[in-house]
């Protein structure tokens, strides 16, 4: 029997800022066990929580990258339950009033097609600490809690269950990161956890009206996690199914190393998490004017930016798509363009050369690459004027890689600039020709093929720095005079 | 030595240089030695820091350069704020050996203001309770008759004040916790505006009710205590940012044109009549002074209590999750975690306090929410609207503090019984007005009566003004009890 | 009125072992309690909005700027129990 899937991604950002969400301690990662940490953050008694500002900005600019509608009047709520990374023993996240709602991220799927997935909701909320288990979770006798990460601020994304198929999960949530990192709001490091996601997994009869049972699956901690993850999930749905079994309501962890999803310990009872509106924190009320402000300084969003390498470069789908898949290179690339405006001719170069060197979503690489947008365009030149030719000038693309040196030093130190002398050239073409009588034989009954290996000859005997072109013309003048 | 002066006589002394911080807080850390064994209002006694403190406030006034109306001065403070390097207990079990690594912003201000702390005062664990019965140490007995209870929840700041073991103190009002125990002590206690007073360093009861304020002999020493301690605070989010008047100046402008509101559903059946009595002779002798007396109606009073009951057990079972024996505090083993920390809250909390965050819990709880928290949330807000009618009127609100004077120990081993204690002193708490209890006179057998006065938000001015003129005119506060 | 499940359910929320007589203690204290609460449902609050702050402040909020962390030892100094830079608790049965 066949299925629809339904799919929707629950998405926890850690924001960039400098600070926690409720504390002026620093969010950096990978510090030492418990340095990170101050009366508030570890909930001590008689400590309270203030906002922080910027996360808040930070929430605004992504909602509004999301189309939603941001809910000027907002709050902060307690949720309630026990676990000894969360130093309160409650969390402040946002509930009934939460930052912003109904929004939607435009994906574009393999194969061409996009879809636009709904977005429900997205608030605020503060990160737990970290436990470490002697151990494993079942083995363990005791674990170890660290509170660095505890008040981190995190930013929660739910899509509306429109996402039908793993490939189309894993193609939302590339697209989700790659707006998060172009806002500059969240890392996207899914490995350090800067990003995580959960699912929530359904599947219905083709066609079927009402949802199916849905299960949620946790620790998918990459892109191929999530959609191994889904698709195991689909198949363990789908076979019950067909089992006629019913699919049980509950929380699964995806084991990445065995490649399958388990059952979380059944829960004794369920949780009852008695939220109320955090009394230590007042309600925001957000100014209009900041919220346009945000909305003003929105930099263009990585679809859009592709979009518009297609129809102000005349690019194909494919170049522009690896132009922009970070905005350092797309910066990289347009920068080119300006000192060098055949724009095909530099992003088969950026495509070919620079990116053999480096690794195009690495923002930080690009941007210090050694080969400055300047410098590319100068050696492009140098190949346009006929100075060098196109594989000379792939050789010293390399040199000034390693080098940081301008192509033009480069071509005059190294000599390589090419042999456009048209005396120069006659005598090597006459050489070639007396030395391959056999060759303008086989030219006069028609062979035209022999010219090009005389063509060859002559370049190899230049160590090819002469002018193909020329060369060429000069070849086909000579046999067919004599 | 005279250790029952008022603060603002005592500085006066320091100035003149008839005597300095350290002799007195000398003879007040001996008369604490001598006496509060049996009065039980501290919990610590912080003697060496006293000390030190005094000795520095010493120097100040040889070189003439005392930090204040407060420098020197020895203060009780309850035992909610949290004290750097000296453990906060929160007269539970489960703090028994907390030492906090910061002060509350409260402490700081009083540091900074030159006070001398004498110790931590005793209090109802976690402030609740109605007469300091309910600390987890030893209870606080009443100056005026040990077998009587000082009130609560700050009933060890109020007694050592009552006392003489302290010249001033601060204490927490979630409920009546500081204006309840001054009018069973015979002091002046001072529920400020809620955000006046900082709460960060507070460890929390009630989030949304918890209300520092102080406590003095006279009007004059809880004005001089609020000036040094209200002001904005960036730790606190909820604390107002508005400029803090000389709480002392407009105190002798009298009460002449000042219109006064009488509430019906204050004078209630079952109240001791004697506290009638002297309430209503202490409204007489304002009219007397040129106030404007007459009657206003609060019509959500009578639910008061029972909001009060739902929405302050509800934010303390949240408020006191974080006990759980994982970072700070007492841990009991167990088998696994939950065990742990199962059997760590049930040994670490007393009845009280137990019982209070299993409402908090059910209250909260799913298919209860609505019908309890959120009906209360809503009440409260008419409990508010009572007062903005009340104050479209009136300029003051005057009622008793307490339906009854201090009871014996004991007395009220049923909950709702000693709840019904606050009913006076709930409604001000829930809408955040600033409200003073002062002495009115006494029982037949030797016991304090507490007037209330309720002004608008952030006039703490008027009310402490208009306190002022009740107590110029009459010589209760100049009363002391017998303690040999 | 409160049912003994109900208690033993609240009790488990709340993170308190309670004894059997304690439960049922428990259940005849609060019931007597929540006799006295039940009167709200008499007040009516038709349209009313709730009150979740005593004063009406809106949008306090901090910059991001740093301030200090405080030293590891003083943040483990009140710890029951730790493990080197660690807290430590013991093993975990998820509920
Ligand atoms: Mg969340
Ligand atoms: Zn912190």
């Amino acid at each position: 029997m066949t299925y629809d899937v339904v799919i929707g991604l629950e998405v926890h950002a850690q924001l960039t800022t400098r600070t926690k969400m409720f504390c002026g301690c620093p969010t950096t990662f990978g510090a030492a066990p418990n340095t990170q940490t101050c009366p508030v953050c570890q909930g001590m008694p008689g400590t309270l929580p203030v906002i922080n500002r910027r996360a808040i900005e930070y929430g605004v600019r992504t909602a509004l990258a999301f189309h939603c509608r941001i809910n000027e009047a907002c709050r902060f709520a307690r949720k309630h339950y026990y676990y000894p990374d969360m130093p309160k023993n409650f969390q402040i996240t946002q509930y009934e009033e939460p930052l912003a709602e109904d929004g939607w991220l435009e994906v574009d799927l393999p194969g061409g097609a996009t879809r636009r997935i709904g977005i429900q909701r997205l608030h605020l909320e503060e990160d737990v600490g970290k436990l470490v288990h002697e151990g494993t979770l079942e083995t363990a006798q005791a674990s170890l809690v660290d509170y660095n990460r505890a008040g981190v601020p995190l930013m929660e994304t739910v899509s509306r269950p429109d996402i039908r198929s793993p490939e189309e999960a894993a193609a939302y949530l590339r697209a989700f990161r790659a707006v998060l990192v172009s806002l500059g709001v969240c890392d996207g490091n899914m490995e350090e956890g800067s990003l995580r996601c959960d699912a929530n997994v359904s599947l219905k009869p083709a066609g079927a009206r009402e949802l199916g049972t849905k299960v949620e699956i946790k620790n998918m901690n990459s892109f191929r996690n999530v959609q191994r993850a889904l698709e195991f999930e689909v198949r363990r749905q789908a076979e019950a199914l067909d089992r006629g079994e019913r699919v049980v309501q509950e929380t699964r962890l995806w084991d990445a190393d065995r490649g399958y999803t388990r059952s979380m310990r059944s829960k004794e009872f369920a949780h009852d998490y008695r939220y109320f509106p955090e009394p230590d924190l007042v309600p925001l009320a957000l100014d209009r004017r900041w919220v346009e402000d945000i909305r003003g300084a929105l930099p263009e969003l990585p679809r859009a930016r592709r979009q518009r390498f297609v129809s102000a470069y005349e690019l194909p789908e494919y170049d522009a798509g690896i132009l922009t898949q970070s905005r350092a290179l797309a910066e990289y690339y347009e920068a080119a363009v300006r000192e060098f405006a055949q724009p095909k001719i530099v992003s088969n170069w950026v495509m070919s050369e620079l990116l053999r060197e480096l690794p195009g979503d690495d923002e930080r690489a690009i941007a210090e690459a050694p080969i400055t947008p300047a410098r590319l365009a100068g050696l492009l030149r140098l190949v346009d004027d006929g100075t060098i030719s196109g594989k000379i000038a792939k050789a010293v693309f390399e040199e000034m890689f390693r080098t940081g040196e301008e192509a033009a030093v480069i071509v005059r130190r190294e000599g390589l600039t090419q042999v456009a002398d048209v005396g120069v050239l006659e005598g090597m073409v006459d050489a070639a020709i007396a030395g391959n009588p056999r060759a303008v034989e086989d030219f006069r009954r028609g062979k035209t093929a022999a010219a090009k290996a005389l063509v060859g000859q002559v370049m190899k005997a230049s160590g090819g720095k002469a002018n193909p072109a020329m060369v060429t013309r000069l070849v086909e003048q000579k046999l067919t005079r004599s | 030595m005279d250790l029952q002066r008022p603060i603002h006589e005592l500085t006066a002394a320091y100035r003149r240089g008839e005597t300095t911080p350290s002799a007195v807080t000398e003879a007040y850390l001996a008369r604490i030695e001598k006496l509060d064994g049996r009065i039980g209002a501290y919990i610590t006694v912080t003697a060496e820091e006293a000390r030190a403190t005094a000795a520095a406030a010493d120097r100040r006034y040889r070189d003439g350069t005392p930090l204040g109306p407060l420098d020197g001065v020895p203060l009780s403070i309850k035992d909610v704020f949290c004290t750097r390097g000296v453990r906060t207990t929160c007269g539970s079990r489960i703090l028994e050996r907390f030492v906090p690594p910061y002060d509350a912003t409260l402490v700081a201000r009083l540091a900074a203001a030159g006070a001398v702390m004498l110790g931590k005062g005793n209090l109802d664990e976690f402030a609740m309770g109605s007469s300091t019965e309910h600390s987890a140490f030893h209870v606080t007995r009443n100056p005026w008759d040990l077998s009587r209870v000082p009130g609560g929840s700050s009933g060890g700041p109020a007694a050592a004040v009552a006392g003489g073991l302290a010249a001033g103190g601060f204490g927490t009002d979630t409920g009546g916790s500081i204006r309840q125990p001054a009018a069973f002590c015979g002091v002046v206690g001072l529920k400020p505006t809620y955000g006046r007073i900082s709460r960060y360093g507070l460890v929390a009861f009630a989030s949304s009710l918890d209300h520092p304020g102080p406590f003095g002999r006279d009007v004059t020493d809880a004005a001089l205590l609020l000036a040094a301690a209200a002001g904005h605070d960036p730790l606190d989010a909820t604390s107002i940012d508005a400029p803090v008047p000389d709480y002392t100046a407009d105190l002798p402008r009298g009460v002449r044109g000042l219109r006064l509101g009488v509430p019906d559903e204050y004078f209630i059946a079952g109240m001791d009549p004697e506290v009638e009595r002297a309430v209503r002779a202490a409204i007489e002798v304002l009219k007397g002074l040129g106030a404007g007396v007459e009657r206003v109606s609060l019509p959500a009073t009578p639910y008061a209590l029972a909001t009060y009951y739902v929405i302050a057990p509800a934010e303390a079972s949240s408020n006191l999750a974080r006990y759980d024996g994982v970072k700070y505090g007492l841990r009991v083993d167990g088998r696994d975690l939950v065990d742990m920390e199962s059997r760590t809250r049930a040994v670490g909390f007393g009845a009280e306090v137990k019982r209070r965050v299993m409402l908090g819990t059910y209250v909260l709880s799913a298919g209860y929410h609505d019908a309890y928290y959120g009906k209360a949330q809503k009440v409260r807000t008419l409990v508010r609207r009572d007062f903005d009618a009340a104050f479209g009127r009136v300029d003051l609100v005057v009622a008793p503090t307490t339906p009854n004077v201090a009871f014996v120990h004991g007395e009220k081993e049923d909950p709702v019984a000693m709840y019904l204690n606050d009913v006076f002193t709930i409604p001000a708490d829930m809408a955040g007005v600033p409200a003073v209890s002062v002495p009115c006179g006494f029982t037949a057998a030797g016991l304090p009566i507490g007037l209330q006065l309720i002004g608008r938000t952030l006039d703490e001015a008027t009310v402490l003004r208009a306190a002022y003129a009740y107590e110029q005119a009459t010589d209760w506060h100049r009363r002391r009890p017998e303690l040999a | 009125m409160i049912s003994r499940e109900e208690v033993e359910h609240v009790a488990r929320l709340a993170r308190l072992a309670l004894t059997a007589e304690e439960l049922e203690r428990m259940r005849a204290q609060l019931n007597a309690i929540l006799v006295h609460i039940d009167a709200l449902r008499a007040v009516d609050t038709e349209g009313v909005e709730p009150t979740s702050h005593a004063v009406p402040v809106v949008n306090v909020m901090r910059e991001d700027e740093p301030r200090a962390c405080f030293p590891r030892d003083a943040m483990l100094a009140n710890a029951p129990d730790r493990s080197g830079e660690f807290f430590r608790v013991p093993r975990i049965i998820e509920d």
